[in-house]
């Protein structure tokens, strides 16, 4: 990396950002994240840099930078300076390319008004804000845009207890799922003893299925989540941390390796932040495809080179982590929201949200929805507004029929529910969850008995078979909803399924276990008429599941065996 | 499942200059145990599987029991403990995928090339692979063919693409 930055003249190796010597008068931001690289779009930027340079557009930069978020339009360009975003801008799409061209000389037409956009109008960015704003592969670029200053503020002007204070009052709670007050959390890191040492992890083990809010930021703005760790480091007094981040995200762990390296070359990480006596290292852990590694006991049995299997609770890590140390563990989203209360106050940032919801919640939109992508937006919103406002709605013909969030620990709402607020208290009393973000939009061509049997075999294959009841009960669990949906099953099953349900999630070791059987109460609890017309009807309302054909006159007992 | 049929590579021998490669990567992280999982990534990455003499010299290199290396191999489903064929072909099945239809592409590489997620074509030419979730999930159904990711993938796109191959 060439860390003379914009001294240097345009025309740099490709798979550089195309920079110009002064400002720029306009510029281009292509989004490099994985959605719209799959789709070319780094032969995009390629092309849109020799075109600029073609026609001498001295005055303009072509950058790469991360998820801009609209992923299902993508690949995607902005041009900032005239708030307007050009999408589906194709590899072979010469006439998209160059409406971009066109406009960065100056054309006012073409693209889209970004301001006027409902996808974007609803959002509020705090920890997306330099999401497709940055290079991710620019540390220059990060600390252009205010990066890096409240670490600083933090290790020269605020004492440990006032940074603790500061995310104490801002009412941040864990955005890896289960809402843990940071401050909280933090603290009593801060106040446990360690002669030797205390750790920071980053949970960057997104496993939810439907999730990719950590790896869009982790993609997008990775010194934004170093930041984060740092001043967690400061606050709590650790001066070591480790990004724990799934083998599934090749191009988040090469980015994250790139800016620790650029970070520390530039002094912002390492020894002495600020000329201070506080020092801070991070290295980067990859998983290897285990799910149940999200749990923060299981994971740090990973980082130690173990089996993530997870242990009892307490102790907790915050008493007793990483090699018997205190550790802190925050999940990506969490410690990106760090710099931006540190900077511009705990007051700020406990303004935006919803009762004890505060803050803004990243949610990754996927299924049956138009505007598939990333959005962050303040909790208190209702669902209403983020499937149909933001979301776009359902495509053509498509008839909502419920949205899943939380994974396979969550839950399935209905559309009596769309006026719900999303907040962690509206969701968990829905018999959902917030989980890690994930927000899947299911329309009726879906069966809700063939998603809980998803749920379950996504829990039974990636239970760690540490614990009894994880692992006989999602197995047996995943057996009973197989022959529901196969039209096999009597009410006695559907009886026994329940009861099971419920001894799993009382007596499981760890959050995989105990949150398995959500699927099966929250469809249970709003679709259940859909499990009796398998049970009673042997049919599939939704057209999904293969029932088999089972004679009318035969007793059910018989036929399932 | 159906199984290799042709001969096996036969193991890395310890002579193999591809093992200095390993070595590097132990000596960069201070040949400590709690390196085992980044060893065996490194040692995927350059043989394409672990065997059993692999894991034996990881064993050794890092002063971690046999038993707890094998532990490890067999936990986490990235590693694959058998070769794999030229070409890797991941289906996700992540809810997004599943629900817009990731299954009817499993069953149309079934159909086709006679082998389960896990398998390898008896000519050794693909294995077919599938993941919990790519976070691919706005581009859903999605696959990763060699390293590349294809977004809204149908069944009739899959067997064209593998068709080329």
């Amino acid at each position: 990396m060439t860390e003379t930055g914009a001294a240097t003249p345009a025309r740099r190796r490709r798979q550089e950002s195309l920079i110009p010597a002064g400002t720029a008068r306009a510029s281009a931001h292509v989004c490099m994240a994985a959605g719209c690289l799959s789709m070319q779009s780094d032969t995009v930027f390629d092309q849109l840099c020799e075109r600029v340079t073609a026609r001498g557009l001295t005055d303009v930069a072509v950058k790469r930078v991360g998820c801009l978020g609209l992923c299902a339009a993508g690949p995607l360009v902005v041009v900032p300076e005239q708030e307007r975003l050009f999408d589906h801008v194709g590899a072979a799409d010469d006439a998209a390319i160059d409406t971009v061209v066109e406009a960065l000389a100056g054309a006012e037409d073409g693209g889209r008004s970004v301001a006027s956009d409902p996808f974007f109008a609803h959002q509020v960015k705090v920890v997306l804000e330099h999401c497709g704003q940055i290079d991710p592969e620019r540390v220059e670029d990060y600390v252009a845009a205010g990066g890096y200053e409240a670490l600083t503020k933090a290790v020269t002007t605020m004492t440990p207890a006032e940074v603790l204070g500061e995310v104490t009052r801002s009412g941040l709670r864990g955005r890896g799922g289960a809402g843990y007050p940071t401050g909280l959390k933090w603290t009593t890191v801060a106040k446990s003893d360690s002669a030797d040492g205390k750790y920071v992890v980053c949970n960057g083990d997104e496993g939810d299925p439907g999730a990719f809010m950590d790896r869009s930021v982790l993609e997008s703005s990775p010194q934004q989540v170093l930041e984060g760790m740092a001043i967690a480091g400061y606050a709590v007094g650790a001066s070591h941390g480790y990004v724990y981040v799934r083998a599934e995200y090749p191009l988040a762990v090469k980015r994250l390796t790139t800016a620790i390296r650029q970070a520390e070359h530039a002094g912002l990480l390492g020894p002495r932040i600020a000329d201070t006596a506080f020092g801070f290292d991070v290295e980067v852990r990859i998983g290897a495809g285990a799910f149940v590694c999200g749990e923060e006991t299981a994971l740090l049995a990973s980082i130690e080179g173990r089996r993530g299997t997870p242990r009892p609770r307490p102790p907790y890590p915050a008493a007793s982590g990483l090699w018997g140390k205190p550790t802190l563990i925050n999940n990506v989203e969490t410690m990106a929201s760090i710099p931006a209360i540190l900077q511009r106050g705990a007051e700020w940032y406990a303004a935006i949200g919803s009762g004890k919801s505060r803050g803004t919640k990243v949610f990754a939109l996927a299924g049956s929805v138009v505007n598939t992508g990333l959005i962050e937006i303040p909790l208190g919103l209702t669902l209403r507004e983020i499937v149909f406002d933001i979301g776009g709605g359902l495509p053509a013909g498509g008839r909502f029929k419920a949205v899943q969030t939380g994974g396979p620990s969550g839950g399935c709402m209905p559309e009596e529910l769309l006026d719900m607020t999303v907040t962690y208290e509206s969701l968990a009393e829905a018999g959902s969850i917030m989980g890690s973000g994930g927000m899947i939009v299911m329309d009726q061509g879906t069966c809700m008995v063939d998603v809980a049997k998803f749920f379950m075999d996504f829990c039974r294959e990636e239970s760690c078979g540490k614990c009894v009841p994880c692992r006989v009960g999602t197995t047996q669990m995943h057996g009973l909803l197989e022959r529901i949906s196969r039209g096999l099953a009597s009410r006695e099953d559907l009886a026994e399924l329940e009861s099971l349900a419920g001894m799993v999630r009382d007596t499981s070791l760890c959050g995989l276990g105990q949150g398995a059987p959500n699927p099966v109460f929250s469809t249970l609890r709003y679709f259940r008429d859909e499990y009796l017309a398998h049970i009673d009807d042997h049919r599939c309302p939704a057209g999904v599941c293969v029932i088999d054909p089972v004679d009318a006159g035969a007793p059910v007992l018989e036929a399932k065996r | 499942m159906t199984q290799a049929t042709a001969e096996p590579p036969a193991a890395p021998a310890r002579d193999d200059k591809r093992w200095r490669q390993v070595d590097v990567r132990i000596r960069r992280l201070g040949a400590r145990p709690d390196g085992l999982i980044e060893v065996l990534h490194t040692v995927q990455e350059v043989f394409g599987y672990l065997d059993d003499g692999a894991l034996a010299y990881v064993s050794e290199a890092l002063g971690v029991p046999p038993s707890r290396v094998l532990g490890v191999a067999t936990f986490y489903s990235h590693f694959v403990r058998k070769p794999q064929g030229l070409h890797t072909c991941v289906v996700c099945l992540g809810t997004a995928c599943y629900i817009n239809g990731a299954g009817a592409i499993l069953a149309r590489i079934n159909d086709k090339l006679g082998i389960d997620a896990g398998g390898t074509t008896s000519d050794g030419k693909l294995s077919l692979l599938r993941a919990r979730c790519l976070g691919a999930c706005s581009m859903a159904p999605a696959v990763v063919l060699d390293d590349e990711v294809h977004g809204r993938m149908t069944a009739d796109r899959m067997e064209q693409m593998l068709e080329t191959l």
